[in-house]
């Protein structure tokens, strides 16, 4: 193998092209990453660092890491999976992820990566900031609770969409997903239930009506295969038609 | 690796275990129950003080406390805090003593629109009002995962903790073996 270009990750050798990220070269290698903000349809977004990995002694995120020849990437170490943990643990604090009560679960990407972690609690103290639910378009609910603002939604209907429904405002704990319509509610927007910002998200944040728990529990997403073997949300989903919509064949 | 909780003498003095439901459905202690036939096994192993199990009501010196349920109300307080004076070992099982769980959903609303929905304006209510009786404790502002209130040593996730959870947790903590769950036990739901 030519060494000028692969670089190391967890002492393998990864071949690169020009212009590749880490987690590209890694994706393609068939090495997994943990992420959540990043879908390689999209140029990357860097905010969610789940994918933060050990480079040359400092941590970098590797969706937004120029490979480079002779690398030597840390994946796997201890130190890497506490880092991640603890992101992941401020990610649950920050909103309101009742999985119990959730439809999206067990076929939830934050989910998922906790559980590949090994999660087993949040650890921090819980904000429980007040977030609210729209449900104003006829297809789709939108849960602010759930959303992590990883972006994809964002990206997608910007870039695939055309339609640059969604942006994200304000700072801090107050962030959140802001939409493009006239009474600043979803249903007032351009979104369509087939739109691929619908599709790409990786939480229970942008959730489908009259679908809710479709799949049994034992035979959902993640229930019995880690996301390093099943792989993302968005590769999964595709929507079909909402139930209320075919209520005209009837 | 943990210090295995049988003492080295290989003596049968047992183990023993309290737990408490907090401000949670009763589910995680049915699902310890669900260990079936393996619970020969376990009163092998240890000793039920404080429980709804055994309807003991005061607790004593234990060596392990498994609390279900989050802190919603004053009384959850003082339990809580009783336990983690007396255990040697804490755990939070379930949920809704990891994260609040489902009862925390009334976190998104003051503690005055949760009474008036239940007990005012609520659809079918008689004689509305708002119960004030002494004996009915306090609810906190919000409800509060255990660990926000006391020192918590373990935590088991899942709604409930599967039986199968329970007991490779309790068999390695008992045996002094790391606990290190397998990923068909990692579940928060």
């Amino acid at each position: 193998m030519n060494t000028e270009n692969t670089f190391r990750l967890d002492g393998k050798d990864i071949p690169f092209k020009k212009g590749d990220t880490i987690m590209d070269a890694a994706l393609r290698a068939g090495e997994y990453i943990p992420h959540l903000c990043h879908n390689p349809e999209f140029k990357p977004h860097g905010s969610c660092r789940l994918c933060v990995v050990d480079v040359n002694g400092r941590h970098q995120a590797s969706c937004t890491l120029p490979a480079e020849a002779g690398m030597e990437v840390d994946n796997s170490s201890d130190a890497i999976r506490q880092r991640r943990e603890l992101l992941l643990q401020m990610l649950f604090v920050e909103g309101n992820h009742t999985c119990p009560a959730c439809e999206k679960s067990g076929a939830c990407q934050l989910q998922a990566v906790a559980y590949y972690i090994g999660m087993l609690s949040p650890h921090l103290t819980h904000f429980f900031p007040k977030r609210s639910i729209d449900a104003s378009h006829p297809d789709i609910v939108f849960y602010h609770n759930r959303c992590i603002l990883c972006g994809l939604c964002v990206r997608a209907s910007e870039q695939v969409d055309r339609k640059s429904v969604f942006a994200i405002s304000g700072r801090g704990i107050d962030s959140k997903l802001v939409f493009n319509s006239p009474d600043g509610k979803l249903g007032g927007s351009e979104l369509e239930f087939t739109d691929k910002a619908v599709e790409v998200c990786p939480v229970g944040a942008i959730m489908p009506k009259h679908l809710g728990y479709e799949t049994p529990v034992g035979q959902r997403l993640y229930d019995t295969k880690p996301i390093s073997v099943v792989g993302d949300v968005a590769a999964h989903s595709k929507p079909e038609k909402p139930f209320i919509s075919d209520k005209s064949h009837e | 690796m943990n210090k295995p909780l049988v003492n080295e003498y290989g003596s049968k003095e047992k183990l023993i275990v309290a737990t408490a439901p907090l401000c949670g459905c009763f589910g995680c202690h049915m699902s310890l129950l669900d260990i079936d036939e393996r619970i020969l096994q376990l009163v092998e192993l240890v000793e039920f003080d404080r429980s709804p199990i055994t309807d003991i009501k005061d607790i004593g010196k234990c060596d392990i406390g498994l609390i279900e349920g989050g802190v919603a109300n004053v009384h959850n307080v003082e339990d809580l805090r009783e336990f983690r004076n007396n255990c040697d070992i804490l755990v939070a099982v379930g949920a809704c003593a990891v994260n609040g769980g489902v009862p925390a959903m009334r976190n998104q609303f003051d503690i005055k629109e949760c009474l008036e929905e239940a007990y005012i304006l609520g659809i079918g209510i008689e004689n509305p009002h708002v119960p004030n009786d002494v004996e009915i404790p306090l609810l906190l502002d919000k409800v509060h995962p255990i660990h926000e209130v006391v020192r918590v040593d373990y935590f088991l996730p899942g709604c409930p903790p599967s039986a199968d959870t329970f007991w490779k947790f309790l068999t390695d903590l008992i045996n002094g073996n790391t606990i290190d769950f397998p990923y068909s036990l990692i579940h928060y739901d």
